[in-house]
């Protein structure tokens, strides 16, 4: 699934000259690991064809959740928050690979009218919230969390979180209410990428030591290498009685090496020119597709 | 007709009457940040511990939390100083509560000058911002009648309402409960075109007790005034307050416990344009300036927001002067600085 994420996700750019790449190769594996191991989820109808958009959410027009693409909630099923709405384009590409929405849905991609926004809001397929304004995810999914504690459900809510999130000082604020209401059914996993807007994490502001601030509030951490899919899983699915933070460590050129040559900023890739493009065709020719074949 | 002095003081109404009203309502949970008894729920935090829940001076969070509790089914009531419901969380507000247009109450204490805590406490341009805001209602309480009534009418709502909540020793002017969207009639002189009234008063929160003051000396003087009070500010679409304009024949007046710009004054200017209705407009409020920490009483002379500002621009709206002092006036009400109702200073 990971592998396909990727190969999605680098057609997808190669066809409209540019995207967010870099999320892909640092989170394929994580948002494989959630999809294909560790969400607890109601099977959709197949793949589902995403709805184009009628309107905004107002007094006569009922919210729209692209959370059906998570199938029918229900009290001990899990659910999932993405909280950084720009890696929409690698969450698309998840739900497609794990047969939940249709592929000819990335041809609707930031296409006027279609719910299949650059920046996912809460009408885009695998999105139940608004947060393209970054770290407010995680309060949301604590008040979820807390309804869901009050109306005695036992499904999880994952969220899913970037590093750069914890730069805002909001994600702090939910961290201490999550350990001081001991929610622990939820259950974080963080793409720690270590890359930002403006280049290095360590260049712009620097957010470490993660695992030792994060426990130091009340929360349980485990550190793991964020392309191993088994030790996300384990991780993911561990009990702990706290808040629960897996830290992805990832690498935003893991599967495209090409990448590298575009360090130190990486957020978002637009091609210099027609020779780079080719580049990255070849290697998509060569390799992502050579090797699937 | 000589000044009214008998109105009636009801200490903390808020206190039991959300208490009695939250008792068949299992959906409505409470969320506070550190200012329980300052916002009069300690007492329903004792009465509901399994519903009340303690977020901390965390005001984003707190916000975030609320979301995800309506999306879930309940309805949060948060409860705080109303400026630290729109100013320091004012993203959180938008994106988190307003834009997925959910069902969440924020309850915002110390509206305008009624605090003496100073700048930092005053919410003086919370109707502006939240009039920008879709999907957002916004209701004020001016007496305790409305305190206790407001409660029915967000709970009505379907989606955010933002409250001006009025606490402690809080007069009750109206027997009446406030209704959604529709103002309060308290004063009629000529309905009609042909029959026109000389001005046409419009007031918000405290600033109709202050009219109540100053509008039967007025009237004793020889002016035809008709006097609405408002409660709901966005929408701002009831036929009342459109036909009461339209009888305007010297002016309209409004006052509010607010920046002139962007609350009820905006609001009334908004209506008149959009109906061509051509009277000159007076907007009584604060004037493009921050207050700072003084009593009510204080404050709401320092900065002409009292009985006789009202009698100054009716004056000038009038081209004459009526010799109205403050004698004529009904007195002012003069809550003890340090009384029994008010649990904190703050």
């Amino acid at each position: 699934m990971a592998a396909g994420i990727r190969r999605r996700v680098l057609a997808h750019v190669l066809a409209n000259n540019g995207g967010y790449l870099s999320q892909a190769c640092s989170s394929a594996e994580l948002l494989a690991a959630l999809y294909a191991s560790v969400l607890k989820l109601a099977p959709t109808d197949g793949p589902l064809h995403p709805p184009a958009i009628e309107a905004v959410p107002g007094p006569d027009a009922p919210r729209v959740s692209g959370g059906v693409f998570h199938g029918e909630p229900g009290p001990d099923l899990d659910r999932l928050i993405v909280s950084p709405a720009h890696y929409a384009l690698v969450v698309y590409a998840a739900l497609i690979e794990a047969g939940r929405l249709d592929e000819a849905a990335l041809d609707q991609f930031n296409k006027d009218g279609s719910t299949v926004e650059m920046i996912g809001a809460e009408h885009s397929p695998g999105f139940e919230t608004t947060t393209g304004s970054l770290a407010q995810a995680l309060s949301t999914a604590g008040g979820i969390a807390l309804g869901r504690r009050l109306k005695k459900e036992t499904g999880r809510t994952f969220v899913f979180m970037s590093d750069g999130e914890f730069q805002e000082g909001q994600t702090w604020e939910a961290i201490q209410a999550l350990a001081f209401y001991r929610l622990d059914t939820v259950r974080v996993v963080v793409d720690v990428n270590r890359a930002q807007c403006d280049g290095p994490m360590d260049s712009v502001m620097t957010i470490e030591p993660l695992a030792t601030k994060l426990k130091a509030f009340g929360a349980s951490v485990d550190s793991v290498d964020g392309h191993d899919i088994a030790a996300l899983t384990s991780s993911l699915e561990r009990p702990t009685g706290k808040p629960h933070f897996v830290l992805a460590y990832t690498d935003p050129a893991r599967g495209v090496p090409l990448l590298n040559d575009r360090r130190p900023v990486l957020h978002y890739l637009r091609f210099t020119g027609p020779e780079e493009r080719a580049e990255y065709q070849k290697f998509y020719d060569d390799v992502l597709i050579g090797a699937t074949s | 007709m000589s000044a009214k002095t008998d109105v009636e003081i009801v200490s903390r109404p808020h206190v039991e009457n959300f208490i009695r009203w939250s008792a068949d309502k299992p959906e409505v949970v409470v969320l506070s940040a550190d200012l329980t008894n300052s916002c009069e729920v300690g007492k329903w935090r004792d009465t509901y511990p399994e519903r009340f829940f303690s977020m901390g001076m965390a005001e984003q969070n707190m916000l975030g939390f609320a979301a995800g509790l309506a999306r879930e089914g309940f309805e949060p009531w948060l409860h705080t100083f109303a400026v630290f419901l729109y100013r320091r969380p004012l993203d959180q507000l938008q994106m988190s509560i307003a834009y997925p247009n959910l069902k969440v109450r924020l309850v915002g204490f110390l509206p305008g000058i009624t605090t003496p805590g100073g700048v930092t406490h005053q919410a003086i341009d919370d109707v502006a911002v939240m009039r920008t805001i879709p999907n957002m209602t916004i209701l004020e309480t001016g007496d305790a009648t409305e305190v206790e009534s407001v409660l029915d009418v967000a709970h009505a709502i379907d989606g955010p309402v933002y409250i001006r909540m009025l606490r402690g020793e809080v007069p009750r002017l109206f027997p009446e409960p406030m209704r959604f969207n529709t103002a309060r009639v308290l004063s009629v002189a000529g309905s009609s075109i042909e029959d026109p009234a000389d001005l046409v008063v419009l007031t918000s929160g405290i600033e109709t007790e202050e009219a109540l003051r100053a509008i039967p000396a007025l009237q004793d003087a020889g002016a035809r005034v008709t006097h609405l009070h408002v409660s709901t500010l966005k929408p701002f679409t009831d036929p009342t307050v459109l036909t009461a304009l339209r009888s305007a024949r010297s002016g309209v007046i409004t006052m509010e416990n607010h920046l002139i710009t962007g609350g009820l004054g905006s609001a009334v200017a908004e209506v008149m344009a959009e109906n061509g209705i051509a009277a000159p407009l007076h907007r009584i409020g604060l004037p493009d300036t921050y207050a700072h920490g003084a009593s009510q009483a204080y404050l709401l002379r320092e900065y002409d927001l009292d009985a006789m500002s009202l009698v100054r621009t009716a004056e000038q709206a009038l081209g004459r002067t009526f010799g109205i002092d403050a004698a004529d006036l009904a007195p002012v009400r003069v809550a003890a600085t340090h009384s029994s109702a008010k649990v904190e200073a703050l």
